[in-house]
């Protein structure tokens, strides 16, 4: 589904530049539930960028669903990502004056799909993630877990063939983080690939594989004993023996 | 196309920030607003002048007589140039393009006006019945002097509405006689002037009577003709052409300007013209002026838009939205707010336009202010592209956001 091929970003600032990703070869297979992990820095979210077509990468090659994405025009682009692709962010990004059924629509809008059919869409959504009778609350009405739920609402409702979900439970509490990790897995069971970037161990930890980069590269990558649920206690596991490692002066 | 959704969203974000929205409105309403009375105030000014040289006809050349200043042909300087009915026949005959000519002649010394036992005295002129073309006098009641009246020397006379109330009050001055020292006049007509007052206190006799009866002989004291639908530069021909002729017949050098004096109202006329264009222009640079400070005002307003819904936009591409479609939502929006505010300001200036216009005082100087409706149009389309020019750098920066910066927290 996602084939990364030497992957190489680099940002230039004035005279200085940074290189980011140094070369990722990376597959995800369709079907797969995958999280990154690495200390800030390491280039995971660049990566997630990369992968979500946010950003143009300088060298390599990245197919999605055997497609060359490479230098495409921004109309493009926004092609691919509504058609194909599916975001949550750590901080929601729910429109603040759209109540949760319009925020949920929203995608839809883009596919110039008529009002109605947007919105009974969106109310099918809602219910799969338990919302239904939030539809005509806004954000700020809500609490974080349920925006997370709305926000991964909107992410299915053009049935995209990969997730991508930037720190999904980094705002969230240990309880609501199960809830919306419960979500994500549910949507994996329906056969959407999921790529998960995090640093919480136990929510790497509920995926099939766990990616670890490092300075731009990949570290390790191996699989979890996933389907026996996480075992860490609700408290434990903040920072596991892989991120402990070293904390790079980021951001 | 008509986007009921894309509607609806710019709906939904003005109405988020009402007072904002009211504001940026409110300078391009103002602009509007500005333009419209600025340009209704232009025409109020240039009927106002127009209206100065409503007394005569705008296409004409006044020739007066002088004194020779310098030698020629052996002659002395400081003669009098004295014309004579010969000149007008001359002009009237050899001169191309002469639409309608008068002379005037003005009988000396006081003169009496009498009727009953009313009595002034009056601004007498003996003219040809040209003259009505000339000074743009309205018969009211009768009839001017006619070309009988100048052949058969009658003793009628045209008489000014005011000298009529003076003399006969309310009764019409009609086939009565007046008494100018002492010799009885007919009158025969009475005229209005839409010079104004003043020259509704005159009279007018046939020339050839006058000169017979007040001693005047064939003597002419200045002529006045009209050059019809003449260019300027036409008619300034003409004047060196009446100039030249005159010289020839009263030996004096043509380019004595002291001679002859000609006025051309054309060359009035075209100055005031000129004028006109001028306060037009200027009202135009002023009014484009304060919609620009308008567009200036929108576009800033618009661009903090942008800069708040930064987050927004980046989203808005994360999950599908072209550029374009996002330089429209701007865009629109921008025009949205234009278009309503300035309609606003061009409804209130045109209202205030017609308040002024029918409850102010007949001005001299300023007449009847108004804008048409090629203005309004005109208006009108400013206005769109004033909204566009204002979204237009908003809207490429909004569209130039990248959908990264969603993904980054704050």
């Amino acid at each position: 589904m996602l084939q990364l091929e030497g992957i190489e970003k680099t940002y230039r600032m004035g005279k200085s530049s940074l290189r980011v990703l140094k070369g990722i070869d990376l597959t995800i297979e369709k079907g797969e539930m995958v999280s990154i992990m690495g200390p800030s820095g390491s280039g995971k979210s660049t990566l997630l960028n990369v992968l979500g077509i946010l950003d143009a990468y300088d060298g390599g090659e990245y197919r999605l669903d055997g497609t060359l994405m490479k230098g495409l025009s921004e109309r493009r682009a926004a092609h691919y990502r509504n058609q194909f692709l599916g975001f949550v962010f750590q901080s929601f990004h729910l429109v603040p004056f759209k109540n949760a059924m319009e925020n949920v629509a929203l995608p839809l809008y883009y596919q110039k799909v008529g009002r109605r059919q947007r919105n009974r869409t969106a109310m099918e959504h809602l219910e799969r993630v338990g919302l239904a009778d939030w539809a005509n609350h806004r954000p700020s009405e809500m609490s974080g877990g349920q925006q997370q739920r709305v926000a991964i609402a909107r992410s299915l409702i053009t049935q995209p063939k990969v997730i991508l979900a930037d720190e999904p439970t980094g705002a969230l509490d240990t309880q609501t983080s199960r809830e919306v990790m419960d979500i994500l897995k549910g949507v994996h069971e329906g056969g959407t690939t999921v790529v998960i970037v995090t640093h919480e161990h136990d929510i790497s930890e509920m995926t099939q594989r766990v990616i670890h980069l490092r300075d731009g590269l990949i570290e390790s990558s191996e699989r979890t004993t996933h389907g026996h649920g996480p075992a860490s206690p609700p408290t434990g596991g903040y920072e596991g023996p892989v991120s402990a490692e070293s904390v790079a002066a980021g951001d | 196309m008509f986007d009921l959704d894309k509607w609806q969203e710019i709906l939904t974000t003005i109405s988020q920030n009402k007072l904002r929205t009211f504001l940026t409105g409110f300078s391009v309403a103002w602009g509007i607003f500005m333009l419209v009375v600025l340009l209704g105030s232009g025409t109020g000014l240039a009927n106002g002048i127009e209206y100065q040289f409503r007394d005569d006809a705008m296409n004409s050349l006044w020739v007066r007589s002088g004194q020779t200043s310098v030698p020629y042909k052996g002659l002395q300087p400081g003669r009098n140039v004295r014309f004579t009915d010969l000149d007008h026949e001359e002009v009237k005959r050899t001169i191309e393009g002469v639409e309608h000519i008068t002379s005037r002649f003005f009988p000396r010394g006081e003169l009496r006006v009498s009727y009953g036992k009313e009595s002034s005295s009056y601004d007498i002129r003996s003219v040809h019945p040209d003259h009505k073309y000339l000074e743009n006098t309205l018969v009211k009641d009768g009839r001017f002097l006619d070309d009988f009246d100048i052949s058969e020397y009658r003793k009628v006379a045209a008489i000014g509405v005011r000298v009529e109330e003076a003399l006969f009050g309310r009764r019409s001055a009609i086939g009565e006689y007046i008494k100018i020292n002492n010799i009885p006049f007919l009158v025969v007509g009475t005229f209005r002037d839409i010079g104004g007052p003043g020259e509704e206190e005159k009279i007018y006799l046939p020339i050839t009577t006058a000169q017979r009866i007040f001693n005047g002989g064939n003597r002419v004291n200045m002529f006045m003709l009209t050059t019809g639908t003449a260019s300027l530069a036409e008619s300034q021909k003409m004047a060196d052409d009446v100039r030249n002729l005159l010289a020839q017949r009263h030996s004096f050098d043509p380019e004595d300007r002291r001679a002859v004096f000609i006025y051309n109202a054309n060359e009035r006329f075209q100055t005031v013209m000129q004028l006109i264009r001028g306060i037009r222009a200027f009202v135009w640079v002023i009014g484009i002026g304060t919609i620009l400070a308008g567009v200036v005002g929108v576009s800033n307003i618009m661009m903090i838009v942008v800069k708040e819904r930064t987050r927004e936009i980046g989203l808005r591409k994360a999950i599908g939205a072209t550029p374009g479609s996002i330089v429209s939502l701007i865009l629109q929006e921008s025009v949205l707010i234009t278009a309503v505010a300035g309609y606003i300001g061009l409804v209130l200036g045109v209202a205030l336009l017609e308040v002024a216009s029918s409850s102010m005082p007949e001005w001299e100087i300023f007449r009847d202010p108004h804008v048409d409706l090629r203005v309004a149009l005109l208006a009108t389309a400013i206005l769109i592209l004033a909204g566009t020019l204002a979204g237009l750098v908003p809207a490429y920066r909004a569209a130039r956001v990248q959908p990264v910066v969603a993904l980054k927290d704050e």
